[in-house]
């Protein structure tokens, strides 16, 4: 194992990891706001590339213009979810809450399959598959791409929570009971922040479409967006982004040297284990509040 | 009207705590257990192979989940992972010349030793922190069984299970694996049963309802929740064990997948957490659905003249069952068990309604 091929997998890793944090990102809003743990993210992700798909092939409209038209179904999608099921569940066990999402996961992922068919399908977004030389270093131009975005997405959710409404968004997710009682529509914040993550999800699953095709597969970002969101701390958008690069690169390296030893997917046996270490040392992630209950 | 309650007093402490002190409840739970004893008699074997039995075994999985997630409130997301454990002990033990009961019993206490560490996770965190750490480790063990050959038999192995032998007797007809999955079904039927009325079916509740609470009143609510563990775990893996046994005759590492942990939990959900009787309709809804809805849509789309797809068939069932637990959740969060205590509520004073409060 010499140097380049770990510093290529280490970059090629954090690249994979910042777009895992896309994914990741849905869930910190949704937590943020209502302490809701979204595990239907995966399959909101998957929900949102097959509509782009669906735009494109279906009505014939350009890539460019197929996704902003997703991206507003899917805000609606999410207002929907959070107005039909999620709200009726509010200051219920989180066992009841939990269930929940993962019915609605199991709903999404099988009604997405059920319409559109589970065979993988390719989307493309223009990048070229040359490939891109940093130094000796290899890199996926289209991993990059996908990084870039995820970056971008970061910086415009800072700008978004400085504005009005993003104050908004963040005294609810401080004390919703102090927001409430200063006239804050707690609802509508919540419900915002459902159809800000379905947005993410669209654009998490854009990308990763391009990448690994469109199929059944993109819901099971889900595990990696959870040890990411976990890792970040469920509360800090910085955090995930932080952590996805963390896990990227963890990742990538430890998979490089663990597959030929294991004999391959050694990547989910990371993943499961960074999850368990997180949650048995540092249950709050790395800048989550420190308000958790712990036993 | 059927369950009439005029004339029964309690002279002693003994009835006083009875089981069913009900006459007809006595009436029914006798009935029912007289028709599933006899049911290969009258029973077409394909129904009592195919339904009857995998509907008891799975009852007895989602009885031991209940008691984990419906008694102590614990979350665990990793629960067919704990049967599989069961299962890959007890029939690794049977090829290695243990007599098959004590294989079993073997199975169902490697699973509960290796539960307890899904236990020490609870014993850290609780609520969602719980659920994704039994979650990671449901995803370690899926990867361990299928990755280490010594267990799983190499990679994309099936591994034959081998014949029951119980006490030197080979059990081989259907009626006899029927037997085997029912006498485990009702052993902790009875179990789950009296746990209601003992100290440590009390103390785990208490935990449930708020662990600080259990603790000012004395209950040590890290030991209950590891007994509750293991209990369960000692519970999900004989039943592992008797699952491979009796119905799929051979053992992999997909049957005990994630999936399978999730259909566990809509067991749960849908027959109601807590609730015995809610278990057994929970297992036998979750079970038959899947089958009961290919045959309505085809109907359905004879009847409308729609034709669908092969992949359409494929995954409808699975969004419905989707739909089915969040309409659950959302119009019946106490699940069928809580529907049927409502029916029985309603029929104990029938005709004369008023009389409830």
């Amino acid at each position: 194992m010499d140097a380049v091929l770990l510093l290529e997998s280490a970059v090629n890793g954090a690249l994979v990891g910042l777009m895992y944090s896309l994914v990741a990102i849905g869930i910190v809003l949704i937590y943020k706001s209502s302490s809701v743990p979204n595990l239907a993210q995966g399959s909101m992700t998957m929900l949102g590339a097959y509509i782009v798909l669906a735009i494109s092939t279906g009505v014939g409209a350009p890539i460019w213009l197929a996704i902003p038209l997703a991206i507003g179904v899917m805000f609606f999608v999410g207002i929907g979810i959070e107005r039909l099921a999620l709200r009726r569940l509010a200051g219920r066990p989180v066992i009841m809450i939990l269930m929940m999402t993962l019915g609605i996961e199991i709903f999404l992922r099988a009604g997405t399959m059920t319409i559109w068919g589970g065979t993988s399908r390719p989307i493309s977004l223009g990048i070229s598959d040359a490939p891109l030389f940093l130094g000796p270093l290899l890199i996926n131009r289209a991993y990059a791409f996908g990084a870039v975005v995820a970056l971008a997405m970061f910086g415009l959710f800072v700008l978004f929570f400085r504005t009005r409404t993003g104050v908004v968004l963040r005294a609810i997710s401080d004390d919703y009971t102090a927001a409430w009682s200063v006239g804050i529509s707690v609802e509508r914040g919540v419900a915002l922040s459902w159809a800000m993550a379905a947005v993410v999800a669209t654009i998490g699953g854009v990308l990763w479409g391009s990448v690994q095709g469109v199929d059944q597969s993109l819901a099971l970002l889900l595990l990696k967006a959870v040890t990411v969101a976990v890792l970040g701390g469920l509360d800090s958008i910085g955090g995930a982004l932080l952590a996805g690069l963390l896990l990227g690169i963890v990742e990538g390296v430890a998979g490089s040297f663990l597959d030929p030893l294991l004999g391959g997917a050694s990547r989910d046996l990371v993943d499961a284990a960074m999850l368990i270490l997180t949650i048995l040392i540092r249950p709050h992630g790395l800048f989550g509040r420190h308000d958790i209950e712990r036993i | 009207m059927f369950f009439r309650q005029a004339g029964i007093f309690h002279i002693n402490y003994a009835a006083d705590r009875a089981l069913f002190p009900i006459p007809a409840d006595r009436w029914m739970v006798g009935t029912l257990l007289a028709l599933a004893a006899t049911a290969p008699l009258f029973m077409n074997t394909l129904y009592l192979s195919s339904y009857m039995l995998p509907w008891l075994v799975w009852t007895a999985g989602a009885l031991g989940l209940n008691l984990v997630l419906g008694w102590a409130g614990q979350f665990h997301l990793g629960y067919a992972a704990v049967m599989g454990i069961g299962a890959y002990a007890a029939v690794h033990g049977v090829r290695h010349g243990i007599p098959w009961e004590i294989a079993v019993i073997l199975g169902g206490l490697t699973a509960s030793v290796i539960g307890i560490g899904f236990a020490f996770a609870a014993l850290r965190v609780k609520g969602l922190y719980l659920a994704l750490s039994t979650l990671a480790l449901q995803f370690v063990m899926d990867w361990t069984i299928s990755h280490v050959p010594a267990i799983s038999g190499g990679t994309q192995a099936t591994l034959q299970a081998p014949d029951i032998r119980l006490l030197g007797w080979p059990v081989t007809s259907d009626a006899g694996l029927y037997y085997v999955a029912l006498v485990w079904c009702l052993l902790v039927t009875t179990f789950m049963l009296n746990l209601r009325r003992t100290a440590l079916g009390r103390a785990l509740v208490a935990v449930r309802e708020k662990d600080y609470a259990a603790a000012v009143i004395g209950v040590n609510s890290f030991y209950y929740k590891l007994v509750a563990f293991a209990t369960s775990s000692f519970i999900a893996g004989v039943t592992g064990a008797i699952l491979v046994n009796t119905f799929y005759h051979a053992v992999t590492p997909e049957q005990f997948s994630v999936d399978v942990s999730i259909q566990a939990l809509a067991m749960v959900i849908v027959g109601g957490l807590g609730s015995i009787i809610g278990s057994y309709f929970g297992a036998g809804f979750i079970l038959l659905m899947p089958g009961a809805m290919n045959t309505f849509i085809s109907w359905a789309a004879a009847q409308f003249g729609l034709s669908l797809g092969i992949e359409t068939l494929a995954h409808l069932p699975q969004a419905l069952y989707g739909a089915l637990i969040i309409g659950f959740l959302l119009v019946e969060p106490l699940g069928l068990g809580k529907i049927y205590n409502n029916v029985r509520d309603y029929l104990l004073v029938w005709p004369f309604g008023y009389v409830k409060k």
